[in-house]
């Protein structure tokens, strides 16, 4: 197969699994990136008197893309702050919006959003919008400048799988930008799954940071993402409405 | 004057300072002042006066609380 690749901003990537935050230690994000080959990985800005002072950065290798999200925004206007204080880290123009006025389902506002996604993306990041799967939504992030939509599967931290799986395949079908599910998957036939309906890539994290054994749940999901893409690209075949079809010719039976 | 949220009272310090004695490094926080980026070359000469508000953040994992 050739290089199979994907496009964010002006960087290319050939892994089709991201990391995203949550429940982080170094052994997950080492799983991510050996087991998984994890190219992106996705972390939030924080007042620094909130956890003990360690650097993350310290863990995550040269050649991994720093995603730094917006969480704790609850509308437009904290995003693009967090986005502001975030490219002052110094870890470029990457940017996730993240933006939850609920704090019980913490589903993503897409008005808010989509606000957030057009001030950014005019500023020059490159911008990855976190959203409910909803067709308009998606192509006024489109229109706003987004450079992928990350429709989510389930509620975050679920690991409840494609419970929005026919809305993301309107998405893929018609939204002509990388489309990587975000929030939810629980099991790596989850994902593959996603993947043979045409998504461009995978966010994952407590499937893989409350799984029992790490290093191998994260195998398996590359696995599974690897599959899923590759079935993509084969196009799957035809289901039957009816009835069966033989596969063998129906000629020449003993009688 | 405010700092991550906490009530303190200006004492002279520059941000560099402010910043050493928590215990980081400038390179990796960012810092706001009055909800506008600080620029880095700032830290060594702004003295943060009564009533600023300043917000010191660096990357953290855990997005999704």
């Amino acid at each position: 197969m050739e290089k199979d690749s994907f496009k964010l901003g002006n960087k290319e990537f050939t892994s089709r699994f991201i990391l995203g935050s949550g429940k982080y230690s170094v052994d997950l994000i080492k799983a991510a990136v050996n087991e998984a080959g994890a190219q992106i990985i996705t972390c939030s800005v924080r007042r620094t008197n909130t956890q003990k002072h360690e650097n993350i950065l310290e863990y995550i290798p040269d050649n991994v893309t720093l995603l730094p999200n917006t969480s704790g925004a609850r509308n437009a206007e904290e995003a693009v702050r967090i986005a502001h204080l975030a490219r002052e880290l110094g870890c470029g123009d990457f940017v996730k919006i993240e933006i939850m006025g609920d704090t019980k389902y913490l589903l993503p506002d897409n008005n808010e959003t989509i606000k957030a996604t057009e001030i950014l993306a005019k500023e020059g990041y490159t911008v990855l919008p976190y959203m409910y799967p909803d067709l308009y939504a998606a192509r006024a992030l489109r229109d706003a400048g987004a450079a992928a939509v990350m429709p989510l599967a389930s509620p975050i931290g679920s690991n409840r799988g494609l419970s929005t799986k026919e809305f993301i395949q309107i998405l893929i079908d018609e939204i002509d930008l990388p489309i990587i599910v975000d929030a939810g998957i629980g099991k790596p036939s989850e994902a593959a799954a996603a993947m043979e309906m045409g998504a461009t890539a995978i966010m994952s994290n407590t499937a893989i940071a409350t799984a029992e054994n790490i290093p191998l749940m994260a195998s398996a999901f590359a696995d599974a993402i690897s599959a899923g893409r590759k079935a993509y690209l084969a196009g799957c075949g035809r289901v039957l409405e009816r009835g069966a079809e033989a596969s063998d010719p129906l000629l020449g039976f003993l009688r | 004057m405010q700092i991550n949220g906490e009530q303190c009272t200006p004492d002279g310090k520059t941000v560099t300072e402010i910043i050493e004695e928590r215990d980081l490094k400038k390179e990796m926080v960012a810092v706001e002042l009055n909800e506008k980026i600080l620029p880095k070359e700032q830290y060594d000469t702004y003295v943060p006066q009564d009533n600023d508000v300043i917000e010191i953040v660096q990357f953290m994992g855990g997005g999704c609380y």
